[in-house]
């Protein structure tokens, strides 16, 4: 087996000292290293977005990251954007439009709406489905999905 | 050097977003893995005298959001949002993605669509391969092993130039069945010189030769030349058939994309 490797990484604002193998995958590090679990471990190769963070402000797959990648990255997970008005808006139209079953694709749904709103912040319907085509649900039929991130955007825009 | 000492058994990885699947699922074990992560110099897309230039690691988000893309090479500005989705294009690049050479990707077919030079760096030094050498088989290009592909050069995009590009896949953003990329040089409403090129239905992408000349020196809504043309496509591919998709199926997708690419650069779409 490779040697653990000393790195820091700057997860949520905090810069973290953790050893890694250097084959660890960001998501794998994230959650067992540093405890941080919103973010689940779905397909393991890019397909379902359930691990998706924020890498220097854009949503990548943290299982196709490796750990030692992501050092002098800025990485939030979702508990680090969980004050952030983006997120707590995001959260209550989730609430308001039932837009989660069971949840378990719903903090890599939350973190793609984040980089999505910060990026365009009056997206067409069309344009939130094209972004979500990269996350799968297997529970809500995406609907209310859409509907809770335009009607997040238009909060967020004073729009409402 | 590192690569030369590896002796094969290293890997480049770039965006990883190819590479990372197979580590994952344990399909390449490399013992060493290159980084080309941290190395600034090769990201970038910049004007040359010939045309642009994209360094090998610029990612496939930034060629998407580029101006300089969108003002001088429409063909790949209008392609780069059908790559994967979108978390996969904030990370993965153009060089990773050519230099994995997948045959159904969108950049490999592109690459040779606009006739782009791959700058290639070695021990030996740097050396140039046009996209139609550079390709020569599933997952297999011209790069030797101790080469890494360091940018892109793209030759200059005339005015008069229109395009289509169409692909079609089971789910938004999946790897496609098959897919056309073409331009057209126009003549006042006669297509002159022109490319097409297929993807998803060989090892590698794959230009079109006989439905160009077909296509060329008549309108892009010349009815004939388009039944002709899709004959020609039927004739010419030779896809595999695997779980997603027939041989058959794929190659009438290809004659019916190869159309609807067509009549998007004619503006009938």
């Amino acid at each position: 087996m490779s040697d653990l490797q000393a790195i820091r990484l700057n997860v949520n604002g905090v810069t973290r000292a953790v050893s890694v193998e250097p084959s660890a995958s960001l998501a794998d590090v994230l959650r067992q290293e540093l405890r941080l679990t919103a973010l689940h471990l779905g397909c393991e190769h890019g397909v379902c977005g359930a691990c998706n963070v924020l890498l220097n402000g854009r949503a990548v797959r943290a299982c196709l990251t490796l750990a030692v990648q992501a050092e002098e990255a800025e990485v939030k997970t979702l508990e680090g954007l969980s004050a952030e008005q983006i997120a707590v808006t995001l959260k209550e139209c989730f609430r308001k439009f039932r837009a989660l079953q069971c949840g378990f694709c719903t903090p890599g749904i939350l973190v793609l709406a984040v980089d999505l709103i910060a990026a365009n912040p009056d997206p067409s319907e069309e344009e939130v489905r094209d972004w979500l085509s990269g996350n799968l649900c297997r529970c809500t039929g995406y609907q209310p999905i859409v509907g809770a991130i335009i009607e997040a955007a238009k909060r967020l825009r004073g729009a409402v | 050097m590192i690569l030369q000492n590896a002796q094969g058994d290293a890997r480049i990885i770039a965006g990883g977003q190819s590479l990372m699947p197979m580590l994952n699922f344990r399909l390449a074990t490399p013992t060493l893995l290159v980084d080309l992560n941290r190395i600034a110099a090769l990201s970038g897309i910049g004007m040359t005298d010939e045309g642009l230039r994209i360094g090998a690691m610029t990612r496939t988000r930034d060629i998407e959001t580029s101006a300089l893309i969108a003002q001088h090479q429409p063909l790949i500005a209008h392609a780069v949002p059908h790559i994967a989705h979108l978390p996969i294009r904030s990370r993965g690049t153009i060089g990773g993605s050519l230099s994995h050479a997948d045959p159904a990707a969108e950049f490999p077919a592109l690459m040779l669509a606009v006739d782009a030079q791959m700058v290639l760096h070695g021990p030996q030094g740097a050396r140039v391969v046009p996209a139609g050498e550079y390709f020569q088989g599933l997952f297999e290009t011209a790069t030797k092993s101790a080469e890494i592909l360091t940018h892109i050069d793209l030759p200059h995009w005339p005015e008069a130039r229109r395009f289509g590009f169409q692909e079609y896949s089971r789910r938004r953003g999946d790897f496609a069945l098959a897919g056309i990329a073409f331009w057209a040089d126009m003549d006042g409403d006669i297509c002159g010189e022109c490319r097409v090129v297929a993807f998803g239905v060989s090892d590698r992408p794959v230009r079109l030769h006989g439905v160009e000349q077909i296509l060329q020196s008549h309108p892009l809504n010349d009815a004939d030349a388009m039944l002709q043309a899709r004959d020609a496509v039927d004739d010419l591919l030779e896809p595999d058939s695997d779980l997603q998709a027939s041989a058959e199926y794929r190659r009438m997708l290809a004659a019916e994309l190869l159309q609807r690419a067509v009549h998007a650069a004619g503006g009938m779409a």
